[in-house]
């Protein structure tokens, strides 16, 4: 999830078999890494060949990993390997990377720090509130006390910034909780909040800061997007309440922005040409030329604290009373709405012609997106707490709460 | 491949993998068993500083460093400097990837040294936490005999698992019926507390117990206030205003000040357990205005302090004239121990100054007008002044 927080209930496996499970074994594409928050093209699409979709106590759970401690943050993959961040200490100070083996789920390597920036948060956030990001070589993992650290994948250090040492007012004390993105070898991380307010991009080899921009001083929580420009070179969307910028990742130099009211807990996406922004509902962009054009506004699209999600085809969003919407890309349309139920700080995931919705109580619900109507066909109960978006790697599903690590495969039942 | 090849292409693959074992062996065992030039490798890792500055010869130090013998991990650790912050996540997980190398072959830690660098308290306090944890993983009756007499400890992590051994002893104690034993072991977790929320738990355990808990004075929170208010900050515009307050302080005096109104200090006294002074409700609610907060605090001696202060609104914190901090945010999150000054008492008065600014949002969450301030070390024991005067709480 993006500002990734919550709050959990209890017990899953006994609410797994209450509640009973469901669904079927959907086909996706390849499979493939889960890199950073809304997986790997950060569209919050599923590139699995399937995915599994009927889970209980006794039916594909391959295995079910203790956390030590917190995080409304979002696993990644890379490889055979699935990164969690967490925090934990009276003063969530303590800030952890820890890797775990995506076969058997045994814990590979923890990593430990001190965070050098504040860590006050709200009650239901906590200070491993980002995703962390990977280029396949190394873990990024932010925090919201600001603290940037780079591990290889095998958990050896590379370099460590923090970020509120070198800039002691940056933070707030709700918590951050921007993720970071990498883009042609940059560490982007977005730090708004009433005081020092900046993004910056870091030199992911060295940690070296490539450039740093001054940003409005006021409240925000939306991540930065990667996406490609219309001359094909990577750009990167940075959201902030009053505008949208788009910057080269190298220099940092501003390429356009669009002036508008946007959100400033769901996060902005780029996918194809397109541009989805969560503004006045959401405002679909159309990259042509040197500046962005407005394909349409809705705000029958409004969000929560979840972002939006599209396929280039369609773009779902839930909204904070807990209803999924989906629209068609092009045009804005309403193609049908489904009551899901409750709040939502994890954003959906698709898969196919299924969207995986997981509420804050941990109740999950998988939606079959057809041209006129989304269906529930299939429910299930983690019973505990869930803020994270779900990842997805070589047909298996992982999720997390404060306390737990799932990997949830339809070939790999206990 | 045929029948006869199949054995053959099985032999060689053993062959291959043998082979290959044998030189991963070596390479794990030549890693593992490397004595490094730890001082050096680590002055160049505690050159790192802002900005990414010194990281790419501190990568190379680390580099070396990580494969540095396990007899070597308590030589590194007392490389930590308590105040190199960076520095000390570095060495930190060079020490991580060392013992887990070492565990992960077979091999074990120094454990008798590392007990002898806890134990010293000269050490850096993270670097004796780290010692501790590693005790604490290859031997878990070590850890909590050792964690059990550090309840006075200088490392606030230290003292927080002590104290935490120490409640469950006293609630142990309780369950089995020992009341005045009970009280005793609560009284003296309450005492060596420092982290808010243990302080919290165990003050709940003793007034349960009938025992009467000083919360103010373990916190060393401020409790009589002189204050002033309203000045102007309509458009946030009086937070780097110099009022009258930050150049004179004269309790008699008055001042004109939001709206021309006239404005004169007031006495105070919270009673909250927390120190909190609620603005609105003492002076009135105002948006778009500034309060000034007075206190004296009376030391023995000259020491270093800090001063830390929990207020949703913007603030700033002057100790006998000098500015500690400044933080001009609203409604972003608060807490007991938000934003934290450090200064030096003088022996005789000092002088306390609070800048408490309210914006002029209109949202029901951005209405708090409060502050609340506390004396007290680096590690939170309270400073409280000489001539303190007892105070009540609902």
């Amino acid at each position: 999830m993006h500002i990734h927080s919550i709050r959990y209930s209890t017990h899953f496996i006994r609410s797994c078999v209450a509640l009973s499970s469901l669904f079927a074994t959907i086909a996706t594409a390849n499979a493939a890494d889960w890199p950073q928050f809304r997986g790997p093209a950060g569209t919050g699409v599923a590139t699995d060949k399937k995915l599994p979709l009927r889970w209980s106590e006794k039916e594909n759970i391959a295995w079910k990993s203790e956390l030590p401690g917190r995080g409304p943050s979002s696993p990644i993959v890379v490889g055979n390997r699935v990164v969690v961040t967490c925090s934990d200490g009276a003063r969530q100070d303590r800030i952890l990377v820890v890797c775990f083996d995506a076969e058997s789920g045994k814990e590979l390597w923890r990593r430990q720090f001190w965070a050098t920036g504040r860590t006050l948060s709200h009650p239901d956030s906590a200070n491993a509130a980002p995703t962390p990001a990977s280029d396949g070589k190394r873990i990024y993992a932010f925090y919201s006390s600001n603290d940037l650290v780079c591990l290889d994948l095998d958990g050896n250090l590379q370099w460590y910034r923090g970020l509120a040492h070198d800039f002691p007012k940056a933070g707030n004390d709700v918590g951050m909780a921007s993720s970071p993105v990498v883009v042609q070898g940059s560490v982007v991380v977005q730090v708004e909040n009433f005081a020092d307010s900046f993004a910056m991009g870091i030199d992911a080899e060295t940690g070296e800061t490539r450039w740093k921009l001054a940003r409005p001083a006021t409240f925000n929580w939306s991540s930065p997007a990667a996406m490609n420009g219309p001359d094909g070179k990577p750009i990167v969307l940075l959201q902030s309440p009053s505008k949208l910028t788009a910057h080269d990742p190298v220099s940092g130099d501003q390429l356009w922005q669009y002036e508008t009211t946007c959100e400033t807990i769901p996060s902005v996406l780029g996918v194809g040409k397109y541009v989805v922004l969560p503004a006045k509902g959401i405002t679909m962009l159309e990259l042509e030329g040197s500046a962005p054009k407005i394909l349409w506004e809705s705000n029958r699209m409004r969000t929560g604290s979840a972002s939006p999600i599209c396929d280039g085809e369609s773009v779902y969003v839930i909204n904070s009373a807990g209803v999924l919407t989906c629209a068609d890309a092009k045009t804005g349309d309403q193609k049908w709405q489904t009551r899901i139920g409750g709040t939502f700080w994890a954003t959906p995931i698709l898969a196919g012609e299924h969207i995986l919705c997981i509420n804050q109580d941990g109740k999950a619900k998988l939606v079959k997106s057809g041209a006129t109507k989304g269906e529930i066909v299939g429910e299930a109960d983690f019973g505990e707490r869930i803020q994270g978006t779900p990842a997805t790697s070589n047909g298996a599903l992982f999720v997390r709460s404060d306390k737990h690590l799932w990997k949830i495969s339809a070939d790999k039942t206990p | 491949m045929n029948w006869i090849l199949k054995p053959l292409a099985s032999r060689i693959a053993v062959a291959v993998a043998f082979i290959a074992g044998l030189h991963a062996m070596k390479a794990a065992t030549t890693q593992a068993a490397d004595t490094v030039d730890a001082t050096s490798l680590l002055t160049r890792i505690n050159a790192v500083g802002p900005e990414g500055k010194g990281h790419r010869d501190a990568t190379k130090a680390w580099q070396t460093l990580a494969t540095a013998d396990a007899k070597q991990i308590p030589e590194i650790l007392a490389g930590m400097e308590p105040k190199n912050v960076l520095a000390n996540n570095w060495i930190r997980s060079a020490v991580e990837t060392i013992a887990a190398r070492q565990l992960a072959t077979g091999g074990k830690l120094p454990q008798s040294d590392l007990e002898k660098f806890l134990q010293d308290t000269r050490n850096a306090p993270r670097a004796r936490r780290v010692a501790y944890e590693l005790i604490s993983q290859i031997d878990p009756p070590a850890g909590a005999r050792l964690i059990a007499g550090m309840l006075n400890d200088p490392s606030i992590e230290l003292r927080r698992d002590a104290i935490a051994s120490h409640i469950a002893k006293a609630e142990k104690l309780e369950e089995q019926g020992g009341g005045p034993n009970a009280l005793a072991a609560y009284r003296t977790a309450f005492n060596a507390a420092r982290d808010v929320d243990q302080i919290k738990e165990i003050a709940e355990k003793l007034k349960k117990l009938g025992e009467q808990v000083n919360l103010p004075s373990h916190f060393g929170f401020v409790m009589n206030w002189q204050l002033i208010a309203p000045f102007e900050n309509v458009n946030r515009s009086g937070f780097d205003v110099a009022y009258p307050p930050e150049s004179e302080i004269k309790l008699d005096a008055t001042y004109t000040g939001k709206d021309n109104a006239k404005v004169a200090w007031i006495k105070h006294t919270t009673t909250d357990d927390f120190g909190a002074v609620d603005i609105n409700k003492t002076i009135a609610k105002h948006k778009g205005a500034i309060a000034y907060a007075y206190a004296e605090l009376v030391a023995d001696k000259p020491m270093p302090v800090e001063l830390r202060l929990g207020s949703t609104c913007a603030n700033k914190i002057w100790l006998n004239g000098e500015l500690l901090t400044a933080n001009h945010v609203y409604h972003a999150g608060g807490g007991i121990d938000q934003y934290v000054g450090s200064g030096q008492l003088k022996a005789g008065t000092n002088r306390i100054l609070l800048k408490i600014a309210q914006n002029e949002q209109t949202e029901e969450w951005a209405q708090d007008w409060q502050f609340q301030l506390r004396v007290c070390d680096a590690i939170g024991t309270a400073v409280l002044s000489r001539d303190r005067v007892a105070t009540t709480t609902k």
